[in-house]
């Protein structure tokens, strides 16, 4: 399914109206201040990566649970690398890591045959006991905190777009326009200003890099005839093999590109978002990429948007705490579209179900003053958990993902 | 009639074989990466891991890995993976712990009544992960892995702000201690009774006893019923399981739902048998490890038990090893290594014995 870009411009302002309305009423300034847009773009990347790196692997029909795993590999030697030679030998080191934990699931699955999810999982397992062994025999007697974290890393420097964001140019200070109409708080405008500038200003090079990746991938996928062959070795192999195309090797490379990219979003989460690396840094986000690429139907730019949706509700939860209390309204708006869409459709039990949550929001937003930290942190899971059940139906998975292959038709 | 001939027995025993010697070289790698002797390590881990208190303690690491095992083989055996037995039963524990406390009935009433609390909670979680499987289609691996992550939420949230009370003279949160009525029993002083010489110091989850008849139970539903031929069915081919009546969604949800029951037990004996309460130092990563167990043991009720076993022996064995200066976090590498390489061998033995098959029959017919 394909939608329009107009279409996509116009669900885009009502979600910014609603925002916006919802931040007038309840007065969460956060919910679209720059901080707020800027963390969530940081917090999207390593997501972003996640789910280009499934793209890839899923396209060419093999199915990668283990993008967790591949991500704490990357994050790890992006830390310890990173500490001793640089951040930019460290993403490489990451990107380098990420790949041979896909080099262990390539074998696995593609060579041996191994079940998918089955490799995958066991790789989550060793990559999360290895890095914790390593991080013990290497880090020990080390400063504080002990063997749970790495020493500092430096950081990559930031820039942003000319005249409108700040930035520096060649030893020139170029003015930042759009931060003062942001704080001004004007409805509707310095939302959208306010979001503007956190995308646009402060941005780490190897943030630019990551967005980039997202039409790169769509191009070599779908615009080359390596990306055609890699797509045929995951919707009909045993025709692509007839017709000359080295499934194998397709195969071997989607998982290994795989790898490499969650490798550098594991990286990007030790090098760019914190200044070291520290156990459980990953924190499933391999798993929730995944869930973007799910949600955006295996295709890059619906990866974008699940991954964006899922770095907003990571910063508002990391940012403030009043601004999840706001979204519970907007979940509450959101609800009550749905059940205004199924009575429409006639479902009425759904739509009753629907009420029933709808109301059940209200209710939390205005009987709960203040959320407490352990319930905020959940924020991104649930949203994975929503977007998912609402999302799941019109999916089009690549048709011999998850299978098996072996050359000859055997078993 | 089954022959047993050496080909056979050959074919059995290389997988495990293969495995054992891949991990063998890895952790020897592993050990020699910090300059010490493998040799020296393994008869060190030997060593301690063969005394009777280690023995012991082997068997209660053991218990709770063997009963989650299980609950993911149920799933397996339906062609599911639910993921989220760590969570199903964290919440499992807390709940059992807190609403146990509550009241006081006999003895043997007790328990089973937090059973039944345990069991109700971990399905209940589980339910919403079939639920999303069943009606909306949501992947049940995704699914459960946010259902862990939101699980530890709710559990810390409601420990912390509800369920704990402060103990005198501690800094450790816990629930209120249960009554002696839902305690399970430790079974060394009814070894001693039968007869078997007592150990100092060590002790025997009763819990053991439930986990051995919770194998039974699973070997016997899974391949002596109906249901369970419906449950592998509805795994091993959806579409002709349901060509010959037998509805795969149904078996879906109730698969999840019972696997997530059976999860809530794998906290208890933690809760029963040791703590007595869910306090903060409830150990994380069972229902992880379990996953593990469930993948080296095959799903057959025999082959969970020997490796959650050997899990077991390699976590307590290898705390010796911090007398000779080696990371006691070298089993992390055994248990990993172990894992994928018998993850490929039984793989390729499968593949091999396929071939064999081919070229027999290709003998017969050609005869």
């Amino acid at each position: 399914m394909k939608i329009k870009a107009t279409q996509l411009l116009l669900n885009g302002t009502y979600l910014l109206l609603l925002i916006s309305i919802i931040r007038l009423i309840t007065g969460a300034t956060d919910l679209t201040s720059v901080g707020t847009a800027s963390a969530a773009l940081l917090l999207s990347v390593p997501i972003i990566l996640a789910g280009l790196g499934g793209l890839f692997s899923e396209r060419a029909g093999v199915v990668n649970i283990g993008l967790e795993g591949m991500m704490i590999l990357g994050a790890w030697a992006g830390g310890f690398v990173g500490s001793k030679h640089g951040p930019w030998l460290g993403l490489i080191a990451a990107v380098f890591f990420g790949a041979v934990g896909a080099l262990l699931h390539a074998i696995a699955t593609i060579s041996f045959g191994v079940d998918h999810v089955v490799s995958g999982v066991a790789i989550n397992i060793i990559a999360a006991g290895l890095v914790r062994y390593l991080s013990t025999i290497l880090y020990q007697g080390g400063s504080w905190p002990g063997p749970s974290q790495s020493p500092d890393v430096n950081p990559i420097s930031v820039n942003g777009l000319p005249v409108l964001s700040g930035g520096h140019f060649f030893g020139w200070d170029s003015p930042d326009i759009l931060t003062p109409i942001a704080e001004k708080h004007w409805f509707l405008i310095s939302d959208f200003i306010g979001i503007l500038r956190g995308i646009t200003g402060d941005l780490s090079y190897v943030t630019f890099i990551a967005v980039l990746m997202i039409p790169l991938a769509f191009f070599i996928l779908w615009k080359t005839s390596f990306g055609l062959r890699l797509r045929s070795a995951g919707e009909a192999p045993v025709a692509a093999e007839s017709l000359g195309v080295n499934v194998y090797a397709m195969k071997y490379a989607g998982v290994l590109i795989s790898g490499g990219l969650a490798g550098l979003g594991g990286g990007f989460l030790a090098i760019v978002a914190a200044n070291h690396y520290q156990e459980n840094q990953v924190a499933g986000r391999g798993y929730i990429g995944l869930a973007a690429l799910l949600f955006g139907n295996y295709r890059p730019g619906g990866i974008l948007a699940g991954a964006v949706l899922f770095g907003f509700a990571d910063a508002l939860q990391l940012r403030d705490s009043a601004s999840i209390h706001a979204l519970i309204l907007l979940i509450a708006t959101i609800l009550g579209y749905l059940v205004y869409r199924d009575i429409k459709r006639g479902k009425m039990l759904s739509a009753s179900i629907s009420a029933v949550m709808s109301a059940g929001s209200v209710w939390f937003f205005f009987a709960v003053e203040e959320l407490p930290g352990q319930l905020v942190t959940m924020t991104p899971y649930i949203a994975t958990l929503l977007v998912m059940s609402l999302a799941s139906q019109r999916l089009r998975m690549p048709a011999a993902d998850g299978m098996p292959y072996r050359r000859g038709g055997l078993r | 009639m089954i022959k047993i001939t050496p080909q056979k027995v050959a074919l059995a025993v290389a997988a495990p074989l293969a495995a054992a010697v891949v991990s063998i070289v890895v952790s020897s790698l592993a050990v020699m990466a910090s300059h010490k002797s493998p040799m020296l390590a393994y008869k060190t881990m030997w060593e301690f891991g063969t005394q009777g208190g280690s023995l012991m303690e082997m068997l209660n690491q053991a218990t709770p890995y063997y009963i989650a095992a299980i609950a993911i083989a149920v799933t397996f055996r339906a062609g599911l993976f639910n993921i989220g037995v760590e969570g199903q039963l964290r919440l499992g524990a807390l709940f059992s712990a807190y609403i146990g406390a509550m009241f006081t009935l006999p003895p043997v009433l007790h328990v089973l009544a937090v059973f039944i609390v345990a069991m109700t909670i971990g399905g209940l979680w589980a339910s919403i992960a079939a639920y999303l499987k069943v009606k909306r289609g949501v992947n049940e691996v995704i699914s459960t892995i946010m259902l862990n992550s939101l699980a530890i939420g709710v559990t810390s949230f409601l420990f912390s702000k509800y369920f704990a009370v402060i103990t005198e003279g501690s800094n450790n949160l816990s629930t209120k201690e249960l009554p002696k009525s839902a305690w399970f029993p430790d079974l060394v002083p009814l070894l001693t009774k039968l007869g078997v010489p007592e150990q100092p110091g060590g002790s025997i989850n009763g819990m053991l006893v439930i986990a051995i008849a919770l194998g039974f139970i699973f070997w016997f539903v899974v391949n002596r019923t109906r249901f369970g031929f419906e449950l592998r069915a509805s795994g091993a081919n959806p579409i002709a399981a349901r060509v010959s009546g037998v509805n795969s969604k149904r078996m879906t949800f109730i698969a999840l739902v019972i696997s997530g029951a059976i999860a809530g037990l794998s906290g208890l004996p933690a809760v029963l048998g040791e703590t007595h309460s869910y306090n903060m130092g409830f150990r994380s990563g069972i229902g992880f490890s379990a996953i593990a167990v469930a993948l080296l043991g095959r799903n057959s009720a025999g082959g969970m038990a020997v490796s959650a076993l050997l899990f077991g022996f390699l976590e307590v064995s290898s705390r010796s090893l911090e007398l000779i200066d080696i990371a006691p976090e070298t089993y992390v590498i055994m248990q990993g290594s172990i894992l994928l390489s018998s993850v490929i061998a039984y793989e390729v033995v499968r593949r091999f014995k396929l071939t064999l098959q081919s070229k027999e029959l290709a003998k017969v017919v050609t005869a």
